[in-house]
């Protein structure tokens, strides 16, 4: 199963702004989670939160009008919505930490059957260590949304029996949405949700390095 | 009378001694202080331990400081970007250490540090590579983690502006930790773009109250890292 299977990035996203309920204050991570804030579905609104200190993000700025004191966790210039409000550090992290903020969707190299989560280091003696606020999010926000492809690009699982990989938080992650399926991480193991289409349960199977249970409920529309 | 102002950035860093802890504000370039730490690098103090988010981008700022060695150890999150050979180069050398601290965490550490609070449990980091070697304890069935209070001799921070008392408030997301550090710093000391009469900053609107600030120092319009890093430029 190639990695351009399925669900492109911003299907992907679009599935996981579906599953956010309305009124959520809600962190994305740097990268394709951004994208989820392009799919928040019509009369639904959601208050993202960037780490850095602002809640009410907006889109980012028309070209000649960034401003370089008004950046999001990626170091991106964005722009503040009506209502918007500005804040220190550890109020921001308090906001995180305190269970403030509903959902957060992050990235991910790997998540194991039970939850757990590695996305911030590649492990290898050579990288700079860095974190950012992935261990602050995992272990604050009460729902934690991944999105990744469903395998690296030497094709081996990212959803794994065990992370190999070092850990971001223990039991974290509650559901993943890859290009191929919609998983949720449960206290049985994982639980396919939805596969994308054309996508064989069985061509999922084979490159997840995990047992996978079918719980699809169906087809939607 | 309480006057905090300074007349000069390097007269505003003078006190900052061989061996200081100095916290430096800033999230990327939102917020860094690059005025105050070119001051700093002319100044000339040695061995110091910088405590930020980030470990500066380009060769201005933080980066220039590490470039002219000048930091023994960093404590931050996040030492890695596009434009940060500077400090990847020197951790790689040996010649500077690293603590890495989880953000979030960091924040709270500072916060702790300024508010009297020498330590403090957190979920944060239990079960990884980070919370390895911590003292552990369980709270409702929740592991969690033994961190220590941050406080620094110095910090150097941006704000928007401020007054002879130290008051000050911040521009957008150049906030960051600015007021944090202020507080958990026994020296803070703030370049402001303008600094303003008591009494025209609302008292409803102050950020950082000016008892958590010892030294204000004008600079009317400063430097975005970001743009001094993007036009390659370096200090000196």
């Amino acid at each position: 199963m190639s990695a351009q299977a399925g669900w492109s990035r911003d299907e992907m996203a679009a599935l996981a702004a579906l599953d956010i309920p309305d009124g959520t204050y809600v962190n994305l991570g740097i990268g394709i989670p951004e994208l989820v804030a392009r799919h928040v579905p019509a009369g639904r609104e959601l208050v993202f939160h960037t780490e850095n200190g602002l809640l009410g993000v907006g889109p980012p700025p028309t070209p000649g009008d960034e401003d370089p004191d008004l950046i999001n966790a990626g170091k991106s210039p964005v722009t503040a919505l009506p209502g918007a409000a500005y804040f220190h550090h550890a109020d921001s992290f308090a906001m995180i930490r305190g269970g403030h903020i509903g959902v957060c969707v992050l990235g991910a190299m790997q998540v194991s059957a039970t939850g757990d989560l590695a996305n911030w280091s590649t492990g290898e003696p050579d990288a700079i260590p860095a974190v950012g606020g992935a261990m602050d999010l995992v272990a604050g926000v009460g729902r934690v949304l991944v999105l990744m492809e469903h395998a690296t690009r030497r094709g081996e699982p990212k959803l794994v029996e065990r992370c190999t990989l070092p850990l971001t938080g223990v039991g974290v992650v509650s559901r993943v949405y890859t290009n191929l399926a919609v998983v949720d991480i449960t206290p049985g193991g994982l639980v396919a949700r939805r596969l994308a289409p054309g996508v064989a349960l069985d061509a999922v199977r084979a490159c997840t390095g995990a047992p996978l249970i079918d719980g699809r409920e169906g087809e939607r529309p | 009378m309480i006057d905090k102002r300074c007349s000069s950035p390097h007269e505003a860093v003078a006190p900052v001694h061989d061996g200081a802890t100095v916290m430096i504000g800033g999230f990327g370039s939102a917020g860094s202080p690059v005025e105050l730490i070119h001051a700093l690098i002319d100044r000339g103090p040695r061995g110091l331990t910088v405590i930020s988010n980030n470990a500066g981008c380009g060769r201005v700022g933080l980066a220039a400081l590490i470039e002219a060695g000048r930091v023994e150890r960093v404590v931050c999150s996040f030492p890695r970007s596009a434009d940060a050979e500077v400090f990847a180069s020197a951790y790689r050398a040996g010649r500077v250490a690293l603590d890495l601290v989880p953000q979030g965490t960091l924040a709270e550490r500072i916060r702790a540090g300024g508010a009297g609070v020498p330590a403090f449990y957190t979920p944060v980091g239990a079960g990884t590579p980070l919370g390895h070697g911590k003292e552990r304890r369980s709270f409702g069935g929740r592991e969690c983690v033994l961190e220590h209070a941050l406080t620094a001799d110095f910090a150097l921070v941006k704000a928007e502006r401020a007054d002879r008392y130290g008051n000050l408030v911040y521009r957008k997301t150049a906030r960051n930790f600015g007021p944090i550090m202020c507080m958990a710093s026994r020296v803070a000391i703030v370049q402001a773009r303008r600094i303003v009469e008591p009494g025209e900053i609302d008292p409803e609107a102050v950020v950082t109250p000016g008892v958590f600030v010892q030294r204000v120092v004008e600079v009317r319009g400063p430097a975005d890292e970001s743009d001094l890093v993007r036009e390659g430029r370096r200090y000196p």
